[in-house]
């Protein structure tokens, strides 16, 4: 009778939505969002970092009035292209693996003379009057290995252990939800809403993911590095505060990014 | 000072295109903070171009240019060598003028 | 009890994956890197806002489903766990499963709460839509969980299936050893009337998820 009528009446709405839809040329959420980052993919504000960035690598700064153009990322004092395919890894005068992050830190202490602290305070940006040095270097030195294949090394004992210690972090499970990263990223073919999920346990997932990071995130008007996007992860997992460029930030890191080797970096990005 | 623009110009036949990327917090005026007090409006509210010192293009934007805008735009004429000016103004009355040589 | 059948199977586990061959590095071996892992995560983490440090010390359920690695728990494991975690269900004292299911739509779509950037006195939700199609309406859901959609439609509407569907929610553990889907009820995220809510917005035939 009367929700028999409505059933009817809804089925009608639903053939009406869908013919109105097709007509309009438009195919599943999921469809839509990909063109809507087509259409980003000009113009991406990430240039804007990259820029800023470039500058402050060159500018002396802090205490020791050096610039960071002695800096080695891992190929040599100051070369920066290539270098962030190859990261994260072991560092013989830290005698640790080290991420970008990590690696930028122990640059600005000892060439350029700030303290570790100051050189990890306010590692994310909040607008144009709460800037983020660290993303704006980070933005400058990926932006130097776009276009090369991914090539992180597991030559060195303490490389290959950050990899394991990296794989038993992201299977973690804890907090009130029992999430651990494998939750959302451990499955082909998932979504969380309308959000594409990829899955870091295969090399396809990993490659399309780790490449594309750091992006421009227009929903957070920011450049976000591979740094923020655990942090960011961390928090909606329920968990404490990650701390930046922390040994569990670099070992996670280390398993992400050595899972993508082979694959070409294609960053500073766009994304929603 | 805001930061400077990225400009990129390219003539190709009798057309160049430019395409500028701005860096503006571009707050629209209609947000409110975590108080519950809105966010004064703080955007650009004029673009000017320019080629070798003629307006190729005059723009009025308004709150609904998003964050960090990026303009695309096209105008008959311009050589390599030439020189493109894209100069913005805010609400705040800031201003920045950036150049740059058609490639 | 319980908790020592899980400790029997966790060294299960840690034994079988150690099997065979030479002596090895303590830090070596699986189990030297599953500590090595939990002392440098626990050291690389601050308390923030209502999350605290405790949150990355695990109970029995998610120590042995983390060291699975997302494979399946071996039949007899998993047993146990779903047997464990049934036993520590507390069904409401009144007997009543079946709440509000407008109310039950709004939890289903709240995303906050329990996280560090989220008001301790805020609203606190389920978010049931990031991971699962519920009534047919919301468009925008998640495919990491199964279909809600005809919940009780298809699997009828008696007290057996309320008394399911309420379980599940408050520990799905209790019905699928090492489940992607939280404790809601255990781990103290919702609260009984909004467990009820939930149940309501699957069960009742007046919900969206059953018309």
């Amino acid at each position: 009778m009367r929700s028999h009528h409505r059933r009817a009446a809804q089925g009608v709405a639903a053939l009406f939505i869908l013919a109105a839809a097709t007509a309009l040329g438009q195919g599943s959420p999921v469809d839509e969002i990909a063109k809507y980052r087509a259409a980003l993919q000009d113009g991406n504000p990430a240039e804007l970092w990259e820029a800023r960035g470039e500058d402050m690598w060159k500018q002396a700064r802090g205490p020791k009035k050096a610039s960071l153009e002695r800096c080695d990322l891992g190929l040599g004092p100051g070369v920066v292209k290539g270098a962030y395919s190859e990261l994260p890894k072991y560092f013989a005068d830290a005698d640790r693996v080290q991420d970008l992050e990590t690696r930028l830190v122990w640059c600005m202490v000892t060439q350029q003379g700030y303290t570790e602290a100051d050189a990890k305070k306010n590692p994310f940006g909040a607008g144009n009057d709460k800037k983020a040095d660290m993303e704006a270097l980070v933005a400058y030195v990926t932006s130097e290995s776009r276009g090369i294949r991914m090539n992180v090394p597991q030559s060195h004992p303490k490389e290959q252990e950050a990899y394991r210690i990296g794989e038993k972090i992201f299977y973690y499970r804890g907090g009130p939800h029992d999430f651990g990263c494998a939750t959302c990223h451990g499955d082909d073919g998932k979504r969380i809403r309308l959000q594409d999920l990829p899955n870091l346990t295969k090399v396809d997932g990993a490659r399309k993911a780790y490449t594309t990071w750091p992006a421009y995130r227009v929903s957070q008007g920011e450049l976000r590095s591979f740094q923020w996007r655990l942090n960011d992860c961390f928090r909606q997992q329920r968990f404490p505060e990650l701390e930046f460029a922390s040994d569990a930030s670099i070992a996670l890191t280390m398993f992400l990014a050595r899972n993508a080797n082979g694959a070409e970096f294609d960053a500073p990005a766009i994304k929603r | 000072m805001a930061d400077p623009m990225k400009i990129r110009a390219n003539v190709v036949g009798d057309t160049t295109e430019v395409k500028v990327l701005m860096s503006h917090e571009m707050e629209t005026g209609q947000r409110k903070d975590a108080q519950g007090k809105t966010i004064p409006a703080w955007h650009i509210q004029t673009v000017n171009a320019t080629w070798n010192g003629k307006t190729v293009l005059s723009a009025q934007w308004g709150p609904a240019v998003a964050k960090n805008p990026f303009l695309s735009f096209k105008f008959k004429g311009g050589a390599k060598g030439d020189k493109v000016q894209i100069t913005w103004t805010d609400t705040r009355g800031d201003t920045r003028t950036d150049e740059a040589t058609i490639g | 009890m319980h908790t020592r059948y899980l400790l029997s199977v966790m060294t299960a586990i840690v034994v079988t994956g150690c099997a065979g061959g030479a002596a090895t590095p303590p830090s070596a071996t699986d189990a030297g890197i599953a500590a090595k892992a939990e002392a440098m995560l626990k050291a690389s983490f601050k308390a923030r806002g209502q999350a605290g440090l405790d949150r990355l010390d695990q109970d029995e359920t998610q120590r042995v489903c983390s060291a699975l690695a997302n494979k399946p728990p071996p039949r007899e494991i998993a047993e146990k766990i779903e047997r464990a975690n049934l036993a520590m269900i507390k069904w409401p004292a009144d007997g009543k499963l079946l709440g509000d299911w407008k109310n039950g739509e709004k939890i289903a779509q709240e995303g906050r709460g329990k996280q560090y950037s989220d008001d301790p006195a805020g609203p606190v939700g389920a978010n049931c839509y990031a991971c699962h199609q519920i009534a047919p309406q919301e468009v925008s859901y998640g495919t990491i969980g199964p279909s809600l959609y005809r919940f009780a439609k298809v699997r009828g509407y008696g007290p057996e299936i309320q008394k399911y569907a309420y379980g599940k929610v408050f520990n799905s553990d209790a019905y699928a050893a090492c489940t992607t889907m939280p404790r809601f009820g255990h781990n103290g995220i919702l609260t009984e009337q909004q467990m009820k809510d939930v149940v309501a917005l699957l069960m009742d035939p007046e919900s969206p998820v059953n018309k």
